[in-house]
This record gives structure tokens, C-alpha cells and sequence, in this order.
């Protein structure tokens, strides 16, 4: 039986988070009422004009230089015609077959080009499934026409859905440390197609493909283009023919369905926009450029990998995700080359971004944490009371030192000094102690801490917790840290 | 009793206001009483009242101003001469007229025009023909040619044209003014209701050079929201009559022999004649890509109309005709109700021309042919300080005599096209008379040359002593 491999390039939109939209001075802000962030030209009123927003020139730029591209000395808009009612000059500006960037790779995959565009408006649909078909009624919000778009098309270079996931997904990575858009697929401020074909093994020409359009996830990129394969290579398999078409996937029942074949394609008869110049890049504009570029996520990884000796996936943890690096480097130069990377990497990796995976790198000073791991790596704290001033910290501030002191954290021997605290604290909180002795565990919070302190409740560090939570005067904020008991 | 102040020529009566003897409100209100004599279809608006403020401190001194339809003009009707566009008021004011108005122009008249400003007769006026009043049974040439004929019959002092490829300098041959094309990007466009966005330039119509030159100088500049604009290296101010002396003028034997009339070129010699008897050396010259000017401009122009109107679709504002079949329906029969049949016409040719597979040899090739014309007026311009040529083949045609006839009709831009093409400034000032109506001269020079073809044509104009009176209301 014949073997087929997969072959998938992507289109990728990425919305330019510029202060103005692409060719007039309106701000491109989301989630505002409908049609108040507009004006003649990106209305598309008679006489009105359009103009080249410079700043996002300078961000195709600097993605473009990111992706490997090289830059086009001189890049022409051209006008993509056709009528809709998203489009309210009834054609695009685009860049067509003088793009600004050309020839990059990332990550084994090359790209194509990097063009500039501007973004149509948002079609409401009222109807029940808020699809196109059966809609009553359609109204149009321009608040989003003319936002800038830079489109990466990438050359037909990957081999399996997962592999197109895992490329976006470092795309995003690399997107966002440019600090140029925010990269979100679910506001779709980046959007993926994928042109997709299926080919015996071993065959070099490109089969027939299909184009799957607008999967607003990660999850739905890979769902959607394992879809198509499997429907290309059971076609195939049966003897049929794949058909050249633009289809739309529909992640609830999986199901593909065709929006247009190519004989109902446009014809967009572009032409060079007259209103415009063209584009034209200095040596000292892309010096500018590549002078505004971060330290990649891809070499970043590599960096941490090489310098440290750190596995695969801590490398990129803190690679792709810019702010985690940034805390990351922060904390070993405040800690000095004496101190241990790898506890600093976990506890960055680890420790913080699973308790806020929301802007992690900044919910806590370098300086904190470098106290926090200064007492830990000193062993003047154990690992578990280290958790928990975390938490302390993350939720109310303040310093590891102090934490430690006032809340009787600091290592002790066991024995008498700990039976001394335990009998201090209960007598301190009667009530808070008779709940917990008469088996009341959820006061505590976790399950799993009681039933762990129960089996062992000479175990020094469950008392010391013991004693931690008797004397928190804010109890309930503990009932909702989950991880403050895992000892 | 106030004497008539309409009788006064733009440039006197600016230059009374800003001395204290004429007050501004006072002429406004005098022009505003003249507009309405319009029995010409020349307006297609005018002021009900006199402005609460107007600029008298500016250089234009307070003389109002006709604007042609095409010009947006804040909260008054702006509707490019087109049934899609009736009584469309936009948000916002053309840049150029808002300059107009700041330096002490105020908008006392919109004019009709050949819808979209394709047409060279304004037969094609979705409002009505425009009527020419040298002689009421003919057309006053378009597309701008409400402005020129109410400049003409005295409805407005002077008035703002657009020129795409003789739309100001025809309709001022065949009504007896001056019009001037500018140089291309040295006028904002942005406001303008875009016919042709690569060729599309805005104009003075007057009836004096000083007039144009005037007005001129208070247009140009480059402007923020035009990426094709420019400043002018060569800003017009007061332009004096030049010296003769010694210029060279060359005329072009494509463009001054066969297709034009006898009358016209009778007209055209005795002027030629003249300019020697003032110092000028006159000899022809050769513009060998020209007589191709026409069939380029009728592939570029209609190419970017096709584009530029695609806005017109009935979705924001405009006429919408929607039978109910869902929004392609409802497009079809907005366009083919709202646009009128040259507008049709030409939107059909230009689709054509940028369809796959035909762009290189059409547009691809006009664009070619472009570069040439205007390589050869840099030719030219070695040899020769100016070019001179007759405006129109013809004078004023009878109404409705070319209408069946599109090819004649666009010949009438014979002689206008090809500078078009090259972006470079040209005037037609009023050469005499041939069988009772005007004839135009047209002077051309190289980009940004307006304060040489200015002070050549004064000199001309002087010498020609043209009496336009006739053609007053
Ligand atoms: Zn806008």
C-alpha cells in the first residue's frame, strides 16, 4: 500500500499593534462600540486618501529581519480589487509582487515573504449561527477596517499537523518578543491558513491543495489540518482526485466545508495604488530596525541550553516566553556566579509561572526572589516553607526575610523548640484549634495537607505549617492556595 | 446705492477689500445676488447667506469662490455630477478648499460637471447639460464646465476646476477664460472626488492669467494627507507679465496640424505671429509618442475609475437600490441605476484593461507608452522654454452633436491628454474668437514652471486683448 506524506505551508495574518491604523490616524482599538474609530479614508469616502503609517513599516521591518528576510530596497502597494461589504474602498491595499520582505526561514521553515496589507471590517451576521448562510441581516463595524496586517506566507515546508502547531506556536513566540502585536488567535490578532497537500512518499512535484481557512486556536490548526490530510489521503487511497478549493473547518463537529472552488476564484485585478508611493528602505532604517530587535526565543533557548546545560523544554520555557528570561537573568545577576541556575530556572519555570501564568515575569521583583532563593539555597528554609512564602509574597508583597521571620519559618530542629511553637500558637487560637482537632480538615484547605499531617504529625514542616496557618490572621486567603501545603 | 462690485476682476476687488475701500460681506452678498441669474445650469449650489466670518486678512482679500461639484465640501452637496451621489454631504472639507477659504476665498457656488468629471461636454451631468453662454444651443466643454461657463457669464468671480486630461483648459477654451492645469502633486488631492488618481489635478478657472495666478498661489503646498503632494520648489506669488524677448517657442507639428479646424488654427498662427512680433523665436518641434497620448489615456483613466468608483456601492452612503436579493443584487442595481452610460462605459474599459492575462498588454503598455510622452517633452523642453498648441481641435459644439459619438467626443482632448500624462503644467488662455466663439492657446512647460507659462501667458493675453463681455449675464 502506497504511503502519502503530508505537505503544509501557512498564511499567517498578524495584526500590527501600531498607534494608527495602517493608512490613516485613527487608533486601532478593540472591544470599543462599533464604527467610533473611524474617519473618511478608512470609511473609504469619496475623496479621502490614504497614507503610509511609517511605524508600520518599521514593523514589517523588524519581523521580516526576525524571519531571516531580506528587505526590499523600494516595495509598491498595489490595490487587490474586489467588492464586499467588509471592504469599504472596494479593494485592499496590499503589497503584491513587490513585498517588502522576501527569502527568511525559521526553524527549518522558509518563508516566502513578509507584506504589508490593511485589515478589512467585521461583518456581524444576525442569525442563529452567526455564519454567513441563513444570516437575516449583516452589519458592519469599521472599527477594524484599515488596521495593519503583516502577512508571513511561508513556503510548503512542513510535514504534519503537529508540526504546523509547533511552528505557529514558536512563530507566536517570536511575534511577541518583537513586541509588534499581541499575537492572540482567539481575538484574532494572528490568523492562520494553511494550503494543504498529500503526495506518495518519495514524490517530488506538489500534489493538488486545498486551502483551509481562518482556525481561530492552536488546538483547531492542528485538528483542522489532520482533518484535511486524513480527507486528501482516504480520497486518494479510494482512487478519487483532490480538488483545488478554500475550505472552512468546523471545530464543534470537525467537519470541512467548502467556501469557494477555483473556478469561482476572483479575479483581483491588481494594479499599483496611484495614491500612493512607494516604499523605500535606507541602510539606516533597517540598521534602526535591527537595532530595536530583542535576542530571539529560538536563540535565547539555545543560549540557555548551551550555557547552562539546561534540558530542551527548560530552555524554551524560558526562551520563548520573553518576561520568564527576562526574570530569569535578573535574579542569577542579583544572586552572583556562586549561585546554582537551575534552582533560579525551576523556580522561575516552575514555582512562579504555575501560580500566575499571566504575566509572570512581572508578578514578582528579581530583587524578591532573589531573597526567597538566597534563604532556600542557604538551607535556612526548606523547600515547602519556600512555597509558602511565595504565596505570601505574590499575594500580599512584602520581604522573604521578614515572612520567614515573623512567621516562625526558619528551619528548626524539631523536638522541643517545635512542640513549644505548636503549643504557643494553640493557645494563641483556641478556636482556630479546636475546629482543626475536631477533625473540621477543610479549614485547612486542602484535603490531602490534613490527611498527610494526620498520618504523620510529627513531621516538623506539617506543623510548622500548622502553626503558619493558626497564625495568619487572613485564613480564607489560604483555603484558595491550593499549593500552600504541598510539603 | 453700493456701485457693482461684480464687475470688478477677482484680482481688483481682492486687492479693494484688503485696502478698506470694498467690504467683504458686502461683495459677497453682491456675488451671491449674481449667482442666482444661473440660467445656465452653471450652479449646482449657492450660498444662502453671507458667511458669519470671512477671511479678508488672507492674500485672496475675501473674493468668494465657485467650487467645482466634484470638491468636498463640508455639509454642502458634493455630488461628483452623479445620481449616486445626490445630495451627498460630506464630513469633511477638500483640503485645497479649505485653503482657499482660510487665505480669504469663501464658497460662494458649487458647479456642474460632467459626471466623475468624464466628459468633455458636460452633456454627461447626471443634473442636467451645462449650458455655454457664448451661444446657448452649445456646449461649454467639460468636465469643468460649470465653473467655466459661470466664470464665463460673470455668476461667480473665479472657480476651482480638476483637469485628468483637459477637463479644465477645454471647458475654458470654449468659454473664453484661463484656465490653468498645475503640475501634478503641487495641489492637494485629498478631497477631491478621485476620477483618475495618477492624472486628477486641481485648477484655477478665471478670467484673467492674474486671476489664475493668484488663486494658484494659494493652493499648492504639500499636504499631509496626499502621499503624492508636493511643496512647490517655485511657489507662484505675483506674477508680472514676462519679456518675450529672446523665449523660445516650440510647436509641435503632431499636435497643431491635422484634426484641428481651420478657424481654430487661423487663430492659433495670428497668435504665434504676435509672440514673434514681441522677441519670441516660434519653431516647430516634435513630440513623436503624442498622437499615441489618447489611446493611453483612455486605458489609464479608465483603469483607475474602475478602482476609484468601486466605493460607490450603496453599502455607507449614496444611493442604494436593493431589490431584495441579497448584496450582490443589491450592488448591480445600485451601479447600473446610480452611474450614468459614459461612467459605465468606462468603468467596463478599465475592469477590462486590469483583468488577468491583459494588464501588460493594456495598462502595462499605456503606462510604457506614458513614460515616452513624457520623455519627450523633456526632449522638448532642451530646445524650448514653452509649447504652444491650440487647447481644442474645435470650438463649442452644438448641443447633443457628439453624444451618440464617444470617439469624436474624446478627441475633443486631443491636444490636452498628452501633458496630462506627463504631469506637467499647462494654461489655455482665450486666443480670439472663430465664427463668434472662443478659442483657446494652450502654453506648456516643465514640471513646477507655472510662474514661467504664467508670465508668458500675461504677456499674451496683453497682446491678444481678448473681450470676454459678451458672455456676461
Ligand atoms: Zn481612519
Amino acid at each position: 500500500m502506497t504511503e502519502f506524506e503530508a505537505v503544509i505551508g501557512l498564511e499567517i495574518h498578524v495584526q500590527l499593534a501600531t498607534q494608527t491604523k495602517m493608512f490613516c490616524g485613527c487608533k486601532p482599538v478593540f472591544g470599543e462600540d462599533p464604527n467610533t474609530r473611524t474617519c473618511p479614508t478608512c470609511l473609504g469616502l469619496p475623496g479621502a486618501l490614504p497614507v503610509i503609517n511609517e511605524a508600520a513599516v518599521d514593523f514589517g521591518m523588524r519581523l521580516g529581519l526576525a524571519l531571516g528576510c531580506s528587505l526590499a530596497e523600494r516595495s509598491i502597494f498595489h490595490r487587490k480589487n474586489y467588492f464586499y461589504a467588509d471592504s469599504p474602498k472596494g479593494y485592499q491595499i496590499s503589497q503584491y509582487d513587490e513585498p517588502l520582505c522576501s527569502e527568511g526561514e525559521l526553524a527549518g521553515v522558509r518563508i516566502n515573504r513578509v507584506h504589508l496589507e490593511d485589515d478589512a471590517a467585521k461583518l456581524v451576521h444576525t442569525s442563529e449561527t452567526g455564519r454567513i448562510h441563513g444570516a437575516e441581516s449583516s452589519v458592519v463595524d469599521f472599527n477594524r477596517a484599515g488596521t495593519p496586517l503583516a502577512e508571513i506566507v511561508t513556503e510548503p515546508d512542513l510535514r504534519s499537523a503537529a508540526q504546523a502547531r509547533e511552528w505557529l506556536q514558536l512563530l507566536r513566540t517570536t511575534v511577541k518578543a518583537l513586541n509588534i502585536s499581541d499575537v492572540n488567535m482567539e481575538e484574532g490578532s494572528l490568523r492562520c491558513d494553511a494550503n494543504i497537500s498529500v503526495r506518495p512518499v518519495g514524490q517530488k512535484e506538489l500534489a493538488t491543495k486545498t486551502e483551509l481557512k481562518n482556525m481561530n486556536s492552536f488546538r483547531f490548526v492542528e485538528k483542522g489540518i489532520e482533518a484535511e490530510i486524513e480527507r486528501q489521503r482516504i480520497l486518494l487511497e479510494s482512487g478519487g482526485t483532490v480538488v483545488q478549493e478554500t475550505l472552512h473547518f468546523d471545530p464543534r463537529t470537525g467537519s470541512l466545508t467548502a467556501l469557494r472552488s477555483k473556478e469561482e476564484a476572483h479575479d483581483y485585478r491588481y494594479f499599483p495604488d496611484p495614491d500612493l508611493l512607494p516604499v523605500s528602505v535606507d541602510s539606516e532604517m533597517v540598521e534602526r530596525a535591527r537595532a530595536a530587535l530583542p535576542e530571539l526565543p529560538a536563540a535565547r533557548a539555545v543560549r540557555y541550553a548551551e550555557t547552562y546545560g539546561f534540558e530542551q523544554e527548560l530552555s524554551e520555557r524560558l526562551g520563548f516566553e520573553a518576561d520568564l528570561g527576562d526574570l530569569f537573568e535578573a535574579v542569577l545577576e542579583i544572586r552572583g556566579k556562586a549561585s546554582d541556575p537551575r534552582l533560579a530556572a525551576t523556580w522561575v519555570s516552575g514555582e512562579v509561572f504555575s501560580r500566575v501564568e499571566q504575566d509572570a515575569g512581572s508578578a514578582i521583583e528579581a530583587s524578591t526572589l532573589a531573597e526567597l532563593l538566597e534563604l532556600l539555597e542557604g538551607e535556612r528554609i526548606t523547600t515547602a516553607a519556600a512555597r509558602q512564602v511565595l504565596d505570601r509574597v505574590l499575594a500580599e508583597g512584602g520581604s522573604p526575610a521578614d515572612i520567614v521571620a515573623s512567621e516562625g519559618l526558619e528551619k528548626v530542629g524539631g523536638g522541643d523548640a517545635l512542640a513549644a511553637a505548636v503549643e504557643i500558637a494553640i493557645a494563641a487560637h483556641p478556636e482556630a484549634a479546636a475546629k482543626v482537632t475536631a477533625g473540621e480538615h477543610k479549614a485547612l484547605g486542602s484535603r490531602r495537607w490534613w490527611r498527610g499531617a494526620q498520618r504523620n504529625p510529627c513531621s516538623p514542616w506539617r506543623r510548622v505549617g500548622f502553626i503558619t496557618w493558626l497564625n495568619n490572621p487572613q485564613r480564607q486567603r489560604f483555603h484558595s492556595q491550593r499549593r500552600w501545603s504541598l510539603c | 446705492m453700493s456701485s457693482d462690485l461684480t464687475t470688478l476682476s477677482a484680482s481688483a476687488a481682492s486687492a479693494k477689500v484688503k485696502s478698506g475701500e470694498v467690504d467683504a460681506h458686502e461683495l459677497f452678498e453682491q456675488w451671491r445676488e449674481r449667482s442666482r441669474l444661473d440660467d445656465l445650469n452653471a450652479l449646482s449650489w449657492s450660498a444662502d447667506s453671507v458667511p458669519a466670518e470671512i477671511h479678508t486678512g488672507g492674500p485672496l482679500g475675501g473674493v468668494p469662490l465657485g467650487v467645482k461639484d466634484l470638491f468636498c465640501t463640508e455639509g454642502v452637496p458634493s455630488q461628483s455630477g452623479s445620481k449616486i451621489l445626490e445630495g451627498y454631504l460630506p464630513p469633511y472639507s477638500a483640503t485645497v478648499v479649505d485653503a482657499l477659504a482660510a487665505a480669504g476665498a469663501p464658497l460662494l457656488a458649487k458647479t456642474h460637471q460632467d459626471e466623475f468629471a468624464m466628459g468633455s461636454s458636460n452633456e454627461n451631468c447626471a443634473f442636467g447639460a451645462v449650458i455655454n453662454p457664448w451661444d446657448r444651443g452649445r456646449v461649454p466643454g467639460g468636465s469643468s464646465g460649470g465653473s467655466a461657463a459661470a466664470v464665463a457669464a460673470g455668476l461667480v468671480p473665479w472657480a476651482l476646476g480638476t483637469d485628468t486630461g483637459g477637463s479644465i483648459r477645454q471647458p475654458a477654451a470654449l468659454c473664453g477664460v484661463v484656465g490653468l492645469k498645475p503640475t501634478y502633486g503641487s495641489v492637494s488631492r485629498y478631497g477631491m472626488i478621485a476620477f483618475a488618481s495618477s492624472l486628477d489635478q486641481a485648477g484655477p478657472i478665471t478670467n484673467s492669467v492674474a486671476d489664475a495666478a493668484l488663486l494658484y498661489s494659494q493652493m499648492t503646498g504639500r499636504d499631509v494627507h496626499d502621499s503624492t503632494s508636493v511643496d512647490h520648489p517655485d511657489p507662484v506669488s505675483e506674477v508680472p507679465a514676462a519679456d518675450l524677448t529672446g523665449v523660445r517657442i516650440g510647436v509641435p507639428t503632431e499636435l497643431s496640424g491635422e484634426g484641428i479646424e481651420s478657424g481654430v488654427l487661423d487663430a492659433f498662427n495670428a497668435s504665434l505671429e504676435l509672440a514673434k512680433s514681441l522677441g519670441a523665436t516660434v519653431e516647430p518641434c516634435h513630440l513623436p509618442h503624442a498622437p499615441h497620448a489618447l489611446s493611453a489615456y483612455y486605458l489609464i483613466a479608465p483603469a483607475e475609475c474602475s478602482s476609484n468608483l468601486a466605493r460607490f456601492d450603496g453599502v455607507r452612503y449614496g444611493l442604494r437600490v436593493d431589490p431584495g436579493e441579497g448584496l450582490d443584487a443589491m450592488y448591480g442595481a445600485t451601479r447600473s441605476q446610480g452611474f450614468g452610460p459614459e461612467v459605465r462605459r468606462r468603468i467596463m474599459l478599465g475592469t477590462y484593461a486590469l483583468s488577468s492575462g491583459y494588464y501588460d498588454a493594456y495598462y502595462g503598455r499605456a503606462q510604457r507608452v506614458r513614460t515616452l510622452i513624457s520623455q519627450d517633452f523633456d526632449t522638448a523642453f532642451e530646445s524650448f522654454d514653452v509649447i504652444a498648441t491650440p487647447t481644442s481641435p474645435c470650438v463649442a459644439f452644438e448641443l447633443g452633436s457628439k453624444t451618440d459619438d464617444p470617439l469624436s467626443m474624446y478627441l475633443s482632448d486631443f491636444c490636452t491628454v498628452p501633458m496630462s500624462l506627463a504631469g506637467i503644467p499647462a494654461i489655455s488662455i482665450p486666443n480670439g474668437l472663430s465664427e463668434g466663439l472662443p478659442v483657446g492657446l494652450q502654453l506648456v512647460g516643465p514640471a513646477f514652471s507655472e510662474n514661467r507659462i504664467l508670465g508668458i501667458a500675461a504677456s499674451l493675453e496683453a497682446a491678444i486683448g481678448f473681450d470676454g463681455s459678451a458672455a456676461r449675464l
